[in-house]
């Protein structure tokens, strides 16, 4: 707990006006940051508080929210055995971050699929095309519009079971 | 060739020297033990880069899974690291308990070791045998085939399946083990040593073999933390990193075991590690079986554990929670979760966002296989086409984990 603490005083201090809101009630250390200081904000865990391994890197979408498009980034003290979690938000319209290859190298795939499956752009990528999909899919089958089964069809009822 | 004329050919002089040719290594080569592709730029025998293309076997788990209860995602599991399936089921389940915020007995975290650990096993006795079978020697990977044959059979006592095993269910297991499970395991835990003994005295002190893997793949510990590696390939690598051990779950801590480190990250570290695992595997489920503790094999929770088939068909009570179940009408929390478990092949992690619904709002898996084999063009760049086979096996890259 006072772990956190520290963490959470230590990024306030330097990244003050761009931290959108701390989230302690899950189980991880939750930190939203504005997507312009993202890799200045991982670069600095990792650097400074010593978050040396990036477990996770994914996307999220809630077509709700003004800033529909998320990545979620998970990083890992080996030395403290503390983990983090980090979100940024983007816009549908400009969906532009700056990637993580610079500071790690496994962030390299992990964006790509983040790409290939919720279209999020991530600028200055070395290799930034579809891992998993084939390459002439023209949509991003992970956000929210594309239903699993197709919502028109008539010839079942589902209503029943929840769906 | 003369009428050709010199303007058709785009080899400039210049390049005369260096001809490149391009090798396509799979996608379904018999050396890839799965289906994903890697395209080698050769100069003579040495390759001098390659680049992966995966997704041939995407089922697209992750979009499935928001239209699916909890309890029906663990089959989902099953087809990722199809070599360790039960680690991939209990791990899912364990994700789910702790969103839920279920704690369970020390029978079911027993039972939970004894099976991953038998998992664990036969993860490693295929890549193991496979770096053997890839390096020429077949006959230790007939020799352990044969106790992988009985770790399934054990499953299927267990569970009724073999392969994708959709093991256990979120808050314990569906049935208890019987006696013929733990004379199973028994038997099995007490032949094993012998077998493995064998397979390292064709293999672990091998001339050939040592050739053909010492200084083979290898990857520096400070790039292998970078590459996001986990597992044997880390720990091969020297860095001592465990989630059994740094995250305990599921009472790892009440034993006591070693995690074995290599110094060069080459294959023959991982062959090493990989082996020096089975042995800890072993004292892991000895010293379950001894401690086993009595209690209920699923936890009290009728609003998540599915109760029994035969008590829904005759008691009301059970029918109501299996119907609240099935339909999504039982309160789940909203809320999200990263629950990660040691893999055959190192952290595999769910990250689950739930809104409160049926199913869940978004689901990641964190395969460690997709993480770490991007490394490998790295790994092989300047070294033989053989070699490269090797390192590929020794990674453990299994297609159904890569690509979800």
């Amino acid at each position: 707990m006072e772990q956190q603490l520290e963490i959470q005083n230590r990024i306030k201090e330097r990244f003050l006006n761009d931290i959108v809101s701390f989230d302690e009630s899950s189980d991880i250390l939750t930190v939203t940051v504005n997507k312009i200081a993202i890799i200045a904000l991982i670069r600095f865990l990792k650097e400074d508080l010593g978050f040396n391994f990036l477990t996770d890197l994914c996307g999220i979408h809630y077509p709700q929210q003004e800033l529909q498009l998320g990545v979620v980034y998970h990083l890992h003290n080996f030395l403290s055995n503390t983990r983090i979690r980090v979100k940024t938000f983007t816009s549908l319209a400009e969906p532009e971050i700056q990637t993580l290859t610079e500071v790690f190298s496994a962030a390299n795939w992990m964006e790509r699929e983040t790409y290939d499956f919720f279209g999020i752009l991530f600028t200055n990528h070395p290799n930034l095309i579809r891992i998993l999909n084939v390459e002439y899919l023209d949509y991003f089958p992970l956000r929210k519009e594309y239903p699993l089964e197709d919502q028109t069809r008539t010839d079942k009822d589902d209503s029943f079971f929840g769906r | 060739m003369e009428h050709l004329g010199k303007e058709h050919i785009l080899i400039r002089p210049e390049d005369y020297e260096k001809n490149f040719s391009t090798l396509n290594l799979g996608p379904t080569h018999p050396a890839t033990h799965g289906i994903f592709q890697n395209i080698l730029t050769m100069n003579g025998e040495t390759i001098v880069d390659a680049e992966q293309t995966i997704g041939y076997i995407h089922r697209a788990f992750e979009k499935l899974a928001e239209r699916r209860a909890f309890y029906q995602i663990t089959t989902l599991t099953d087809r990722m690291n199809y070599c360790s399936s039960p680690i991939n089921n209990i791990g899912w389940q364990m994700t789910v308990e702790k969103l839920l915020g279920v704690e369970t007995s020390k029978r079911i975290d027993y039972m939970r070791i004894i099976i991953m650990e038998l998992a664990r096993i036969s993860d490693h006795l295929i890549c193991n045998s496979v770096i053997g079978v890839d390096s020429g020697a077949l006959t230790g990977f007939v020799y352990v085939f044969q106790e992988r044959e009985k770790i399934y059979e054990i499953y299927e006592e267990i569970c009724g399946a073999r392969l994708t095993t959709n093991l256990g269910r979120i808050g314990g297991f569906e049935r208890d083990f019987t006696p013929l499970v733990l004379q199973k395991i028994r038997e099995f835990i007490a032949n094993l040593p012998k077998v493995i003994r064998q397979f390292e005295n064709l293999l672990l002190r091998n001339r050939i073999f040592m050739d053909r893997t010492i200084n083979v793949g290898g990857i520096s510990a400070e790039r292998a933390l970078n590459y996001g590696f986990t597992g044997p390939c880390l720990r091969a690598a020297g860095v001592d990193y465990d989630v059994r051990v740094m995250n305990p779950y599921s009472s790892y801590n009440d034993f006591d075991f070693s995690i074995p480190v290599g110094t060069n990250g080459d294959t023959y570290d991982r062959f090493c590690v990989r082996q020096e695992e089975i042995w800890q595997s072993i004292k892991l489920v000895t010293n379950a079986l001894e401690n086993f503790p009595e209690g209920s094999y699923h936890m009290d929770v009728p609003e998540f554990y599915l109760p029994d088939k035969e008590e829904v068909y005759s008691k009301m009570e059970s029918l109501i929670w299996h119907f609240k179940i099935v339909m999504g009408e039982v309160e789940v929390p909203v809320g999200e979760v990263f629950h990660s478990v040691e893999g055959g092949n190192g952290e595999l992690g769910f990250y689950l966002v739930s809104d409160g619904g049926r199913t869940p709002y978004r689901l990641h898996f964190r395969r460690p296989c997709f993480v770490y084999y991007q490394a490998f063009p790295e790994m092989v760049k300047g070294s033989f086409l053989s070699d490269a086979i090797l390192t590929m096996s020794s990674m453990n890259v299994i297609a159904g984990e890569l690509d979800a």
